[in-house]
């Protein structure tokens, strides 16, 4: 590829020729966090503590320090996160390829049946309809389930109820294909994990956790604005934080959209 | 007869808000036997352990025999008015701000004579019942009451100065998460407080007995997450000047201590909502409220904390727990002096292990919920800063003043 071509690509960003939609929410003390059983180790919600505002404590300058969880508002899984893919090379946010932060995207629409059903479950057949429409999943293409979750209120969004959460994901048998026979590169939700509210009690618990991370690919979950993106052709950058030996981070997701 | 108190109308907003002034702060050292005494709601005089006779005021030898071995003990309430009087205009600010106030002489049936403050009922030569309570400097006044009841008794002006009555006043509980949130809220409202703000955290978690408080007259549900700073400012942007009492009623306990543990993301979940959340409460909350301890019928008046009695004595069982709610102790006396020059008290509730899911496989005995509102309540209502809740707390205290190392083995089990 030319060098005229990525500034080409520059000057259709810059000229609006080629959008870039913000896929991420503001990493917020109140966004919802993943919730655990109370007696195990709990993600840490985010903290935001002013070092100064232009007061005494930092006359001309404002600054926080901020502490949250590897896993906390829109964020990125890594194939460490995961026991399956624990043995992985380069498995951790700091080692991954950093050629990995930047791929195509298949969105599939799913919100007319995630607003019916909120344990809608994405199975091999819809995809494979997804398919027929759009032509085969390329390989090292992240697939991005469009649910319009990320439209709910705070309550609605994580919809506890006394046996969990119900919210929708994908089935084992779907993840399981597109790990193996579509070779994507990830797999990403509007919703506060890769996998569906009820997908502990899955065979095998957490698919989409349990074959991306096995085959040291990845996870984006509690994104936003995929209704903004075309079912194909949209570019994903999602490069998180380089923490050392990190298994996952916040991170501003981005896409890239032609207008054209 | 006393007229009751009316409902407070809205505040005048042309009217400066009038600034707290405190009555006379100097004591001796020995008269701090009545504020230890009066902090707890106990009734003391000084007993010559030669003579048997009671002394008051405080004093260094018997009056009877000049022993110097007198002792505070719990003494007999029972008096007679001799005699009173009004001071009409006092040199005192305080007192010249809320004159006539009335002050008489009362002969203690044990024996000596006490210059004290007067409930509006007492009645030269009628009987009396005494107490100790703290005033707006926080130290400790005699106050004579009319032995039985009165009608609209606790709305007495200048009982109501010593204490921290939640009627018409407008309550901070500051989590509605837990059962004794959720029971303080109940407590409160039946105490006649005119309105219980109930914080909850992460609203959009479900909680149990979530519809005791949501859409209940008088009772409004605020999002509040005391350990995060910016959720803490923002409501006491909302509402800072409108909280009379501060419940701080967070809860967050978990087992353990240190070496069968990893690592300090519990004990640093601890610290967070124990510990800072405390200070975030305080730095938020504290100073409207210090600044409104003078402002009408529904001023400012009292800060409490729900404490475990583990504060005063580690019990390893629960050992990072215990650090932690000592810190909020130890914190809890700093706040009690930062807020004394608006005439705010601070009271800390101890108890041993409450009924909860948290102490589920601890034997009993467990402090009911319930106990704990009511004596927050009753706490107030009596303008108190120690309570202990329990069979529990009680003898943790008393086994600690009688031997502190050997509570600490007896903990160590
Ligand atoms: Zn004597």
């Amino acid at each position: 590829m030319q060098s005229k071509n990525l500034l080409e690509l520059a000057g259709a960003i810059s000229s609006g020729v080629v959008r870039v939609v913000d896929l991420t929410f503001t990493l917020s003390p109140d966004f919802p966090v993943i919730v655990l059983p109370p007696e195990f180790g709990q993600a840490a919600p985010v903290r935001i503590q002013e070092i100064s505002r232009y007061d005494g404590r930092g006359p001309a300058w404002y600054w926080n320090n901020v502490t949250f969880g590897e896993h906390t508002g829109t964020h990125f899984d890594a194939p460490i996160h995961w026991f399956t893919g624990k043995n992985l090379p380069n498995n951790a946010v700091d080692t991954m390829p950093t050629k990995d932060m930047i791929a195509p995207a298949c969105v599939i629409d799913c919100s007319a049946q995630a607003a019916q059903d909120p344990d809608f479950v994405l199975t091999v057949p819809i995809v494979e309809a997804w398919e027929a429409q759009h032509g085969r999943i390329p390989e090292r293409n992240w697939v991005l389930l469009r649910t319009d979750w990320s439209k709910k209120g705070w309550r609605d969004y994580s919809n506890l109820r006394d046996d969990g959460a119900h919210t929708p994901g994908p089935n084992p048998a779907v993840m399981k294909w597109l790990v193996e026979e579509r070779g994507v590169i990830g797999f990403g939700t509007e919703t506060i994990g890769t996998d569906a509210g009820q997908a502990g009690h899955f065979e095998p618990p957490y698919p989409a956790h349990h074959f991306l991370h096995g085959a040291g690919r990845y996870g984006l979950q509690c994104l936003c604005n995929l209704d903004q993106l075309p079912a194909t052709g949209a570019v994903i950058v999602a490069s998180p934080l380089k923490i050392q030996n990190g298994s996952g981070s916040p991170l501003r997701v981005i896409a890239l959209v032609s207008s054209t | 007869m006393i007229d009751p108190i009316n409902p407070p109308g809205r505040k005048n907003p042309l009217l400066r808000t009038r600034l707290p002034a405190s009555p006379p702060r100097p004591r001796s050292r020995t008269s701090h036997g009545f504020t230890r005494a009066a902090a707890e709601g106990r009734f003391v005089l000084q007993r010559c352990e030669a003579c048997g006779v009671f002394a008051y005021p405080a004093r260094e030898a018997c009056p009877s025999c000049l022993s110097p071995d007198l002792v505070f003990v719990d003494a007999p309430r029972r008096g007679t008015l001799l005699a009173e009087t009004t001071a009409r205009v006092p040199s005192d600010v305080y007192f010249r701000e809320r004159a006539p106030w009335r002050i008489g002489l009362v002969k203690m049936d044990c024996g000596p004579t006490i210059v004290t403050h007067l409930h509006a009922d007492c009645v030269e030569g009628a009987a009396v019942r005494m107490s100790f309570q703290l005033d707006k400097s926080g130290q400790a006044v005699a106050f004579a009451r009319p032995e039985g009841e009165t009608p609209n008794m606790a709305d007495d002006r200048q009982w109501r100065e010593m204490t921290a009555d939640p009627k018409f006043r407008r309550a901070l509980v500051t989590n509605g998460r837990s059962v004794v949130g959720q029971e303080a809220v109940a407590a409160l409202k039946a105490a006649g407080a005119k309105t219980v703000f109930v914080g909850v955290s992460e609203p959009w978690r479900p909680f149990a007995g979530e519809e005791l408080l949501r859409g209940q007259q008088g009772i409004e549900v605020v999002t509040l997450d005391a350990a995060d700073e910016k959720s803490a400012v923002d409501l006491a942007a909302d509402i800072g000047g409108k909280v009379d009492i501060l419940v701080n009623t967070t809860e967050y306990v978990r087992p353990g201590g240190l070496l069968d543990r990893r690592g300090t993301s519990i004990a640093r979940d601890e610290v967070d909502q124990a510990y800072l959340g405390f200070i975030n409460l305080a730095q938020a909350f504290g100073p409207a409220m210090r600044m409104r301890g003078a402002d009408g019928i529904n001023n400012s008046v009292a800060w409490v904390n729900v404490l475990s009695v583990y504060a005063l004595a580690n019990w390893p069982a629960f050992g990072a727990y215990s650090a932690s709610q000592a810190a909020c102790l130890s914190l809890s006396h700093c706040l009690r002096a930062e807020l004394r020059p608006g005439g705010i008290k601070l009271m800390n509730l101890f108890t041993g292990p409450v009924d909860t899911e948290w102490f589920q496989t601890v034997p009993p005995p467990k402090v009911a919920p319930r106990a704990i509102a009511q004596a927050i309540v009753s706490g107030l209502r009596g303008g108190l800063e120690e309570i202990y809740v329990g069979d529990v707390a009680e003898e943790i205290r008393q086994r600690l003043a009688a031997n502190p190392k050997a509570l600490e083995r007896e903990l160590d089990r």
